[in-house]
């Protein structure tokens, strides 16, 4: 598993298709069936929020490494609206669109790392990790 | 992808197959809002096993379509929601407060059942 895949989100299918490459990718990385879960459900609310609120963009995955332990990198990008207030939209029930609220507050909960940079006008970029647990 | 809808005694028992869309999920909903009325249903199952996914909208549409069942005046059962999914939900943050669940078909047929009895003999 080598370099980065990437898929374009520009309508709804493309957002399971994002879920469904990510959880392939953490497979073969070796995350536990929990941890697969975990992060395809992260990727379907950073998919979704595309959709919903940009239009379009695009989910590059990456496998990563850093000493002896391993993960997965996911980007997400696009040239939307942007988000104003990144602390306001990071707490839980914060909705510009009568959500829940819950889609970034909630991935941070989900990833190791979650970073969100946006700047009006010009879009949006989510930068995600998760690192392979080992339960031993 | 379109979700049959079985029926079984009185009740809908609606039966998720794969993946499904936004699209696909608010169509579930309008078919089971209308059906119950058709087919005068008290109860109706969701079963959610093959869904490997429930994100915040999944959620939340289920529960809108829950709610929206029990103004036609039947019961909403979700059934199925695997270890993983529950797991990824809790950490989500997302609740399906004051909806039944179920952990199979079978258990979820059995509790309409005791309720829809229960319902029959108290009018
Ligand atoms: N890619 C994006 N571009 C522009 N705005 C965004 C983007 N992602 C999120 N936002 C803004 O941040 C807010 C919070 O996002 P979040 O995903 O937490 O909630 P939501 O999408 O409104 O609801 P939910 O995800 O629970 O259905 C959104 O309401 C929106 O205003
Ligand atoms: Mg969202």
């Amino acid at each position: 598993m080598e370099g980065e895949t990437r898929v374009h989100i520009g309508s709804e299918i493309d957002i399971i298709e994002a879920r469904e490459r990510g959880r392939t990718i953490g497979k073969l990385v070796g995350f536990h069936p929990v941890d697969q879960t975990i992060i395809a459900t992260a990727i379907s609310e950073i998919a979704r929020n595309i959709i919903f609120f940009a239009k379009q963009g695009t989910m590059s995955f990456e496998v990563i490494a850093e000493g002896n332990r391993r993960g997965i990198l996911i980007v997400a990008k696009d040239s939307g609206p942007g988000i104003a207030d990144i602390s306001m939209a990071m707490q839980d029930g914060y909705s510009t669109s009568r959500g829940l609220g819950l889609g970034l507050p909630g991935v941070r909960r989900l990833m190791d790392e979650f970073q969100v940079i946006s700047i009006v006008g010009k879009g949006t970029t989510v930068t995600m990790k998760k690192w392979v647990a080992h339960y031993d | 992808m379109e979700v049959p809808i079985l029926k079984q005694g009185g009740h809908l028992i609606a039966a998720i197959q794969a993946a499904l869309t936004d699209a696909d999920l608010i169509r579930l909903q309008d078919a089971l809002v209308e059906q119950v009325g058709r087919y005068r249903s008290k109860g109706v199952i969701i079963d959610v096993t093959a869904l490997d996914v429930m994100d915040s909208f999944a959620t939340r549409t289920l529960r809108s379509m829950a709610h929206m069942i029990k103004l036609r005046g039947a019961e909403t059962v979700i059934c199925g929601i695997q270890p993983e999914v529950a797991f990824a939900m809790v950490q989500l943050g997302l609740t399906l407060e004051g909806i039944s669940t179920a952990l199979d078909l079978e258990e979820g047929l059995a509790l309409l059942n005791r309720r829809t009895v229960n319902s029959n003999q108290s009018v």
